[in-house]
């Protein structure tokens, strides 16, 4: 019943998706087709969390589509409803967004018929239980978004942003594909129900690991499958971004538990544990450096979702290791911190995404060195924008703060682990999270304080105005969702202790809303606990006391005057910091290592009047080690068998000739 | 009745550190004036220029907005929380399990946050170029800052500071290497984050080497006020911190009773008084360092934390 009724919003995205096709150059109909979507994902997301709050029974249904001996199979289980609710919540607000922000789109239709489709195709995956449907509808996710990132197609850089994206999907799909495929065994037991009974030798497990680590890491933005991810997901139009950063990588961690966690069952090697815990570590700190290096707003927040893609990969690698241990209690921890950073990721990364998108309508730019003073004009995108900030930067009293906490309580549980290389990891790890959350605070620093703040560097900036209602409903909302999140994050953990059991044979939190004043206690009160709630109080006291007191007895007067400046005010805004000079600390200290960093200074002799020049050069050590090899010997390959174009007829026949006689020889050798 | 005693505990608590926050910088800038043969200024001399800044207009520059003037509360509100947080002369208050020592840290990033904002927000050059700089020192600082609280808490087996403080005081804890590094860690970190010579200059303007005091230069009157009042409350924080840690005698547990808490207050001053006269002897016989020296020097508090943790994984009697 809730079944069909959740299988029927995709159909009916899908025909909305169709409608938008038809409604050729009607006026109103941006507006129509989003209010649909904003209709359905709601609608969606209420019967997701009546479900989830009336007891959440797992549902099953099996329709005659799909392939003829198998047919399709639907279930809704705790982990997809879950899951459920971070697409649909995403798809909502970026549907309220996009009624206002739409309006600006100057080729709506090569965004509307895509856009309910990638929602549809998102919902799909997660009601799918058996491989097929799965992978149909992770491939039209891939294809729909893949349509959105060219939305844009005549900017050069889009068109290799979708070429890029392109190659890494099929990538994907194909480690995704092999794994299903060694999960169904020789019998091809496709259904999940068939996989999960299955038992499946060490050797196979580990393999179908690391292809369901190369597949769902290569969609989810995984260091080193992450480079098409900061060049297609900015190319998108603002509200896409947000749904493909926020939403769509999360569908890829989904798919990662899916089977890692739910169909191939337990670890059965720690090794599995040290492997996507030392991916997830690298993914942190790397991402956020590359973050750090970038002044497009948006590129900048796509190389922060691989930071925090390796966060949640950091929790999930630590659950695999402590399961291989039989220590159900810490992995239960280590699992709830990377749910709930799941979650919040998708808030916090979606109203970042949606905050720039009201920055791109209003001054028509993202590039942060043409940006400046927006506070002035877009107070309270500014304010929103703010929020989110504050809470990817992983600051008390905010959502961000609380999932890295309880990320850094799981670590601190691994000294009880035996395995040598794991109690070694395990810190490393540690001190490899603190510094993303630390360099985190730093990049958005930046790209707020630049953005935002001083004065403005461009005319454009200079002549920005507030946006619309409908944007800043969607931002107000997001950023109320991270402050509750943050300062109640006892209620979001008993909300997924029924997922965390489901993973983790049973064993999941105790239950955090019976602790005194909603003290978040994981563990035990006298280990560790954290409790927002109190905290956002005793700050809002302690300052409102401070305002109370200072303007009651002491000088309430606020006079303007020009900046101070020690003495030597400059006019022009270009004497302010740029986004290159914030980051320049930085890039000395770490780029140097990591990218090669190389600044030249260029000064005109003196008495000459041109401009001095500083050249910044970086290097991406992951593109030049990994890809560029790739690239190269592909090429060479297929410069060599270029001649096979160019034969004559006979020539091609005795190519097949000679292969049906390699083949049958080998077929003969291989009895 | 009991409940009220607490209550009554922990807001002397926070009062009690509000008010010595700034005699506690009076005393280290007299001894320094002392070590340098100078006579320096009254120990209340920070209260002065306090009541003095207090009774200032504000001058606010024509481009600095609301951020600017909501930034200076913001910041004392989230350092005086996290001050109040730490066990001063009494563990195991009413409130000390709202946040534990990572929640404390994560705070002061709050604070550090809304600082470098709003050094960015005027949109001066010297304004950039301390929050720049406050954000590289603090991007090494925070995960020096972590790997000592690893290391506390694989040997106390909590990150809860009352805990910690009550185990430090047992028997079982003895001299050990890793506790060792973390001490040197964490004063390591201490003085990075007080903007303390050899990291920068308390003392300097109108330099290009000053982190703290560059963010801060657009700040006047009240403001300026309160930003004062939170480096001084932070500066205290950090002596706590190594005073309820590696130097917890003395302190009273909740509930002992007014003698043991007079007491526990006056061993917290002494170890104030103490904390600070090392203070002013260390800056007054290093000299500032590059900024792009400080990289290295915090870079070895993240080792030192590192391997300190690390000696705890390999032995727990290290």
């Amino acid at each position: 019943m809730i079944l069909s009724l959740l299988l029927s919003l995709p159909v009916a995205l899908l025909t909305v998706s169709g409608a938008a096709v038809f409604a050729h150059r009607h006026p109103g109909r941006s507006r129509g087709i989003y209010s649909a979507t904003l209709v359905l994902s709601t609608v969606a997301l209420c019967v997701v969390l009546i479900h989830w709050l009336g007891g959440h029974t797992p549902a099953t249904l099996t329709l005659p589509i799909g392939l003829p001996w198998l047919g399709a199979h639907f279930r809704l289980d705790a982990l997809a409803a879950f899951f459920l609710v971070v697409v649909n919540l995403g798809g909502a607000i970026a549907s309220l967004f996009a009624l206002g922000y739409g309006q600006h789109e100057p080729a709506p239709e090569r965004v509307l018929p895509f856009f309910p489709a990638f929602l549809a195709g998102m919902n799909l995956v997660l009601l799918a239980d058996d491989a097929f449907i799965f992978l149909f509808a992770w491939e039209f996710m891939s294809l729909s978004s893949w349509a959105l990132v060219l939305a844009h197609h005549r900017e050069v850089a889009n068109v290799r942003a979708g070429y890029l994206y392109l190659v890494m999907a099929c990538f994907g799909t194909l480690a995704l594909l092999l794994s299903f495929g060694l999960l169904a065994g020789p019998q091809g037991g496709y259904d999940f129900a068939t996989m999960r009974a299955a038992q499946l030798t060490p050797g196979l497990a580990a393999l179908t690991l690391v292809l369901a680590l190369l597949g769902a890491g290569s969609k989810a933005g995984l260091v080193p499958l992450h480079v098409w991810l900061p060049l297609a997901h900015p190319a998108a139009p603002s509200h896409v971004s947000a749904l493909m950063s926020g939403v769509m990588t999360k569908v890829a961690v989904y798919g990662f538990i899916r089977i890692v966690f739910d169909l191939l069952g337990e670890p059965m090697a720690w090794w599995w544990g040290g492997l996507v815990l030392s991916l997830g570590g690298v993914s942190a700190v790397l991402g956020v450096l590359y973050a750090l290096m970038q002044h497009d707003l948006k590129r900048l927040l796509a190389y922060h979702t691989v930071e925090n893609i390796g966060i949640i990969f950091i929790g999930l690698g630590l659950a695999l290791a402590f399961q291989a241990n039989q220590m159900y209690a810490s992995a239960a921890l280590a699992l709830t911190a990377a749910l709930f950073h799941v979650l919040n990721h998708s808030l916090f990364k979606s109203l970042l995404f949606l905050g720039t998108g009201a920055v791109l309508t209003a001054t028509g730019e993202r590039d942060m060195e043409r940006l400046g003073g927006l506070i002035h004009p877009m107070p309270w995108t500014a304010l929103a924008f703010l929020i989110g900030a504050a809470a990817i930067s992983a600051l008390p009293p905010l959502n961000g703060f609380v999932s890295e906490w309880l990320t850094f309580q799981a670590i601190l549980l691994t000294p009880e682990l035996p395995q040598w290389m794991l109690k070694f990891l395990a810190p490393a790890v540690g001190a490899l999270l603190a510094l993303s959350a630390a360099l985190a605070a730093a990049c958005f620093v930046k790209a707020f304080g630049i953005t935002f703040l001083g004065r403005p560097r461009s005319p454009a900036a200079a002549q920005a105005r507030e946006t619309d209602r409908y944007s800043l409903a969607a931002l107000f909302i997001l950023a109320a969702l991270c402050l509750l999140a943050g300062i109640l994050p006892g209620l979001v953990v008993d909300g997924l202790a029924p997922i965390v059991g489901l993973l983790n044979g049973g064993a999941h939190l105790t239950a955090q809303h019976g602790q005194p004043w909603l003290t978040l206690a994981p563990v035990a009160e006298v280990k560790s606990s954290y409790n927002g709630l109190l905290v956002l109080l005793f700050m809002a006291l302690s300052g409102s006391l401070a305002v109370l007191l200072i303007h009651r007895l002491a000088s309430d007067v606020a006079r303007r005057g020009p900046a101070w400046d020690c003495g030597f005010p400059e006019s022009s805004p270009m004497t302010q910091y740029t986004a290159g000079s914030f980051a320049q600390p930085i890039r000395r200290v770490f780029g140097s290592v990591v990218f090669q960093a190389r600044e030249q200074v260029t000064m005109p002799p003196p008495g000459d009047a041109r401009a001095a020049r500083l050249e910044v050069q970086l290097q991406d050590p992951i593109w030049d080690l990994g890809y560029a090899p790739i690239t190269a010997a592909v090429i060479a390959v297929s410069t060599r068998f270029n001649v096979l174009q160019y034969l004559t007829i006979r020539r091609y026949l005795s190519l097949v000739f000679g292969a049906l006689v390699l083949l049958l020889l080998g077929m003969v050798l291989w009895r | 009745m009991a409940l009220i005693t607490d209550y009554l505990v922990q807001g002397g608590q926070m009062l009690l550190i509000l008010l010595l926050a700034p005699l506690l910088t009076g005393w280290v800038r007299a001894i320094k004036a002392r070590l340098l043969r100078r006579r320096g200024p009254s120990l209340l001399q920070p209260y002065r220029d306090l009541l003095k800044l207090l009774r200032k207009d504000v001058v606010l520059a024509e481009s600095a907005s609301w951020l600017f003037r909501v930034a200076p509360y913001l910041i004392f509100a989230a350092i005086w929380v996290a001050a109040a947080l730490v066990p001063t002369f009494a563990s195991g208050l009413l409130f000390n399990w709202t946040a534990d020592l990572i929640a404390i840290v994560a705070l002061l990033g709050t604070a550090r946050f809304f600082l470098a904002l709003a050094g960015l927000d005027v949109g001066t050059s010297f304004g950039g170029i301390g929050a720049s700089r406050e954000m590289m020192i603090a991007s090494l600082a925070e995960p020096a800052m972590l790997m000592m609280v690893f290391t506390l808490s694989l040997l106390a087996g909590t990150t809860q500071l009352s805990t910690v403080a009550h185990f430090m005081l047992t028997a079982e804890v003895g001299l050990r290497v890793s506790l060792a590094l973390a001490l040197l860690a964490l004063m390591m970190v201490a003085i990075a984050e007080n903007a303390r010579i050899p990291v920068d200059n308390p003392a300097t303007h109108l330099e290009l080497t000053m982190v703290h005091e560059a963010m801060v230069l657009e700040y006047s009157g009240r403001h300026l006020a309160l930003i004062e009042l939170a480096a001084a409350l932070k500066l205290l924080l950090y002596l706590s911190l190594l005073g309820c840690i590696f130097a917890p005698w003395g302190m009273a547990t909740a509930g002992a009773g007014l003698m043991a808490y007079l007491f526990g207050v006056a061993a917290y001053l002494a170890k104030l008084a103490l904390g600070g006269f090392l203070l002013a002897l260390f800056e007054t016989s290093v000299a500032k360092m590059r900024v792009f020296r400080v990289d290295q020097f915090l870079g070895a508090a993240l080792m030192l934390g590192l391997l300190g943790a690390l000696l705890l994984f390999v032995s727990r009697s290290l």
